[in-house]
């Protein structure tokens, strides 16, 4: 069956089984291997992508379900090759170790800060509460997504001035 | 993990998943949110032959309140749940529960309809909708009808939903006068199915309890709803024995079974904690009024 979507501002059509489930997509038919599979039961959060900007789990939704619908992966956080605020923090502060959580809680931080400009600690520890790390102890990886709305507030200051 | 095989339909209005129940409906599963259902695929728990996509059926999103109930769309998100300024006016037990419903990102995609239409007992708005006295609207082909919540969820992933409907309205009484309610979780993390949970609601006439409702998640084959112990407080001053007494009922009306999550004498006591804890909470509630 083929699926339309667009990933990373690039538009793809692919011709997939109705069960294959989206992260497979991803990973295999467009080869984008920075959406990682962890669990593959809804828990961990090491697949999270963003769907028209929202953190949901790739290895919870089909692929088909994606026609029509706008999909950022980790590979679309990068601005040519400039890292995204949220990709900087997390290299500065070390919020990672392994890598294989590092995708989804980017993205998700990259969510919340365009939600919440400026999120508490508590407020960044709910946003990624849906995503398990098992290296930090997440200390870092909140530093991390603090950090990278203080850089954007930082850049936004120097734009407007 | 690959689900079986199944082919694939994309319903954009309701009318076009009618059409697909009414030929499908026997061997068909509806996928709203998918946060259950997908699971149980991939588990091969579930292998239906036709999978209808509701997704698209905008109409079926939204909240609002309408001559004395609050109807909430089959297919509206549990984090529109949270954000929704009428149910955190309002409805205390729905805006307490949504946000201990799964995580984050299960809850962007995960639907009120969906999970009623799942009806798992460690569902957590099952119960809510048990201590509310919520219904669910069911439309088919060939009409509608509105189902009482209790009437609807019959037994561990089993309702009374007939094959040819489709589950697209929950219909939930607005709470009258003073009044007040809660959702308190037990859970090992976040994530986690409850360890138990309490749905609790109350409503008070001339200071004394007009009506109570409890209903319970994770400790039966269904969620309970503790009518003994609701029953026991209508017209009663409201008071800690009371209370106490409540949960005792309560704990009499479920049947958890020990676990990983905890023995069942241990759950049966949070029962007890956690419906009198509610009931003191929604009554402080109710006389802030």
């Amino acid at each position: 069956m083929d699926v339309t979507l667009t990933v990373n501002g690039s538009e793809h059509t692919v011709d997939v089984e109705p069960r294959l489930l989206l992260v497979h997509l991803i990973r295999e038919e467009l080869e984008l291997t920075g959406t990682h599979i962890g669990c593959d039961t809804t828990s961990c959060g090491a697949c999270t992508v963003l769907l028209d900007g929202t953190p949901v789990k790739s290895c919870t939704l089909f692929g088909v379900q994606a026609e029509g619908r706008s999909i950022t992966t980790v590979e679309g956080l990068m601005d040519g090759a400039d890292l995204h605020p949220i990709q900087a923090a997390f290299k500065e502060h070390h919020g990672l170790q392994c890598g294989y959580c590092t995708s989804g809680m980017m993205l998700v931080g990259a969510a919340l800060l365009e939600e919440n400009s400026d999120p508490s600690d508590d407020e960044v520890r709910h946003a990624i509460s849906g995503n398990i790390c098992r290296c930090t102890g997440y200390m870092n990886i909140v530093a991390a997504i603090r950090a990278a709305a203080q850089a954007s507030a930082g850049e936004t200051a120097v734009a407007s001035a | 993990m690959l689900p079986s095989r199944f082919e694939y339909h994309r319903a954009a209005t309701v009318e076009e998943a009618f059409a697909l129940l009414d030929r499908y409906g026997e061997d068909a599963k509806v996928l709203a949110g998918g946060q259950s259902l997908i699971p149980l695929l991939k588990l091969r728990f579930a292998a239906p032959e036709h999978l209808i996509d509701v997704n698209p059926i905008t109409t079926l999103q939204g909240i609002a309140e309408e001559g004395g109930t609050l109807k909430i769309g089959a297919l509206t998100r549990h984090n529109e749940l949270i954000r929704s300024d009428v149910i955190s006016r309002g409805y205390p037990a729905i805006a307490a529960a949504a946000p201990q419903i799964a995580d984050p990102l299960v809850r962007n995609l995960g639907t009120i309809g969906g999970s009623l239409a799942h009806a798992d007992p460690a569902g957590d708005l099952g119960a809510v909708m048990l201590s509310m006295s919520a219904s669910v609207l069911l439309r088919s082909s060939s009409g509608e009808r509105t189902v009482l919540i209790d009437e609807f969820l019959v037994d561990t992933f089993t309702t009374t939903i007939a094959p040819n409907e489709l589950l697209t309205e929950v219909h939930v009484p607005t709470p009258v006068g003073r009044s007040g309610g809660t959702y308190l979780k037990l859970e090992r993390k976040v994530g986690d199915f409850a360890t138990v949970a309490a749905a609790v609601t109350l409503t008070l006439a001339d200071g004394s309890i007009g009506h109570a409702g409890i209903a319970l998640t994770g400790v039966d084959s269904k969620n309970v709803h503790a009518t003994d112990a609701e029953a026991s407080l209508a017209g009663a001053a409201p008071s800690d024995e009371g209370f106490a007494e409540a949960g005792r009922l309560a704990a009499a009306a479920a049947h958890p079974v020990s676990d990983v999550r905890g023995t069942e004498e241990y759950k049966r006591h949070m029962i007890e904690v956690y419906v009198r804890r509610g009931l003191a909470r929604s009554l402080e509630m109710a006389n802030a009024g």
